[in-house]
């Protein structure tokens, strides 16, 4: 797979969860009043999304100052994706809606903006399951995530695009639905830049992917941040998340549970035991990082054939 | 063989103009996924504009203001009704265009009444004759014109802004909209686009030979319906593939019915459905299609 040939593979730089020195762990929702010196970035107060009559979140604050990249983590079904299409205006497509609280974003408000109007606010989602316009070739993916931006912006979103995944302008003549896992995950996250957002909202990126590219595509959610874009992470590979993230929330069934300082988080016992899965040795492994040979390897539980 | 050669040229030629005609039908389905029943009613309200005003404005402006208001009256009936009809379903808005062409044919048709409407168009009953074979002039600029136009529309919709948009609104509406797309506009301009392309066959299908617009002439608008269905509901080239099998189909059928006479009389009007049966029965997506237009 020639898109793994790019820079960036993700290295031992990364800073594994479960390094950082235990600290307090706030638990539950930050207090109202604290997220105030963050209004420039995205400010989720008090939010409660519905799909008819089903609760999918209750009373979620979250922040994401400008600059920063914020995690999400929690379970299939915790309200992640509900999270995200709240934000980005997307929840009429699958018939919820935003029953109390406040999104803003650059002290502007989001809830109530149509989804294109959100683009243009600066906001823009990569959504799960990559989602590329799998007829249309890679360029025109590409423009199509510009069509909000004039030309001359475009050209240079592009070009910026281009040089963080060089294999999205070997393949540009190429249908998407043809290109691997890897390269549609890349070619959703260029998309996206295309726009050039302030903040970037991504949905399990990882999800579905080798761990090279896993590593790979952190490494660059990493070096996007770098140039000064804000990112708001869901996954559910929370030692990704955490090792990339400042700050973190877990959600559990539509509720904030949880919420500080990535690190905190990460060394906090019931993400390990939750979350990051303790007593693994993989999981605790730096992201990215290669396991070792085999035989280098700690022993692991031997599997037994399991007779009734 | 001059016969089949004329037959051919002409069958062609209404064949292009259908294909104008079932262009629209797909581009209302792709940007929307709504089977457009209205158009016929679309098409009847730009010849009616162009009967109308020719005699005031004279004949090239009247086709000016007829595609304007055909597009004006697309346009309308997306913002004002469907955009508005809060259904589930795309097959209960299909339902929502055939009242909605319901209404528009029956004011239509009662203003036209019983007479037949001259366009004023300037190519009259004029022919041209290449060799042995002898060709309306109008049926010429008709296969120039509708050619122009089909080649214009596939380049935009390659090349230009509104074409990605386009194209990215019929595969993905949600993670268009997620790219910044605004689905409304989309829409309205496919609607606008469509009754734009409907008014200009409208012209072609109201001058000689035909005598002009009268209240049959909606009936020819639904010929384009199994042009759009057997080339591929969403397929602009299906379109285009299907306008021109019905229109040859159509025009041999007819040319040859003395030889046909076993099939009974007008076989040339039922021929492009029997032909639209057979291939959907080979093809269930039609002969370009990627969806099943079943989703009706």
């Amino acid at each position: 797979m020639s898109g793994e040939a790019g820079p960036g593979i993700g290295g031992p730089e990364t800073v594994g969860p479960g390094t950082a020195a235990p600290g307090t762990v706030d638990p539950g929702i930050a207090a109202p009043g604290t997220v105030d010196q963050r209004s420039e970035g995205l400010d989720i107060r008090g939010l409660e999304v519905r799909y008819g009559p089903v609760r999918a979140l209750r009373g979620v604050h979250l922040a994401v100052p400008r600059g920063a990249v914020a995690a999400v983590l929690g379970a299939n079904g915790a309200g992640k994706t509900t999270l995200l299409r709240a934000v980005s205006g997307t929840l009429r497509f699958h018939r919820g809606a935003i029953t109390s609280g406040t999104v803003a974003f650059g002290g502007s408000r989001l809830d109530g903006v149509p989804a294109a109007a959100v683009v243009r606010r600066g906001v823009v989602q990569v959504p799960e399951g990559r989602r590329v316009f799998a007829r249309m070739t890679v360029a025109e993916n590409l423009r199509a995530g510009a069509l909000s931006v004039p030309g001359r912006r475009a050209a240079a979103a592009r070009e910026r695009v281009l040089e963080l995944f060089p294999v999205l302008a070997e393949r540009a003549h190429q249908r998407a639905g043809l290109l691997s896992g890897g390269e549609q995950q890349m070619l959703a996250i260029g998309r996206a830049l295309m726009a050039g957002p302030s903040l970037l909202l991504l949905d399990e990126p990882t999800l579905g992917l080798a761990p090279l590219m896993a590593a790979r595509i952190a490494d660059t959610v990493r070096q996007i941040n770098a140039q000064g874009t804000s990112v708001l992470l869901v996954e559910q590979n929370a030692a990704m998340a955490l090792a990339l993230a400042e700050r973190a929330y877990v959600l559990e069934v539509g509720e904030v549970t949880l919420s500080g300082p990535a690190a905190d988080l990460a060394a906090s016992d019931e993400v390990r035991r939750r979350y990051l899965g303790v007593g693994v040795p993989e999981t605790d492994r730096p992201v990215g990082t290669d396991p070792g040979p085999a035989h280098e390897r700690p022993e692991r539980t031997r599997l037994a054939r399991w007779t009734a | 063989m001059a016969v089949f050669l004329e037959l051919l040229v002409n069958g062609i030629s209404v064949g292009a103009v259908y294909a104008l005609i079932a262009l629209g039908f797909v581009v209302i389905f792709k940007a929307t996924e709504v089977v457009n029943f209205t158009h016929a009613s679309l098409l009847l309200a730009g010849g009616y504009a162009i009967a109308w005003l020719h005699p005031l404005i004279g004949f090239w402006a009247a086709v000016a203001a007829g595609i304007a208001a055909a597009a004006l009256v697309g346009a309308l009936v997306e913002f004002l009704i469907l955009r508005r009809a809060h259904v589930g379903s795309r097959g209960v808005l299909a339902i929502v265009t055939i009242g909605v062409d319901i209404l528009l044919t029956t004011e239509l048709t009662r203003r036209i009444g019983t007479e037949v409407l001259a366009l004023g168009d300037p190519w009259g009953d004029r022919v041209l004759r290449i060799g042995p074979v002898t060709v309306a002039e109008t049926r010429v600029v008709a296969l120039a014109v509708a050619a122009a136009l089909i080649v214009a529309f596939l380049l935009a919709f390659k090349f230009t802004g509104w074409g990605v948009a386009m194209r990215a609104t019929a595969e993905d509406a949600e993670t268009a909209a997620l790219m910044g797309v605004r689905l409304g506009r989309v829409s309205l301009s496919a609607w606008a686009v469509a009754g734009a392309l409907a008014a200009v066959a409208a012209m072609f299908l109201c001058v000689f030979p035909t005598p002009g617009l009268d209240r049959g002439t909606a009936a020819a608008a639904m010929k384009a319906f199994p042009a759009a269905i057997l080339g591929g509901l969403d397929s602009t080239t299906g379109a285009l593939a299907g306008g021109l099998i019905v229109g040859v189909t159509e025009t041999l059928m007819s040319g040859y019915q003395s030889e046909l006479a076993f099939l009974g009389r007008g076989i040339g009007d039922a021929a492009p459905f029997l032909v639209m049966i057979v291939i959907l029965l080979l093809r269930p997506s039609g002969l370009f299609g990627t969806k099943e237009p079943a989703r009706v």
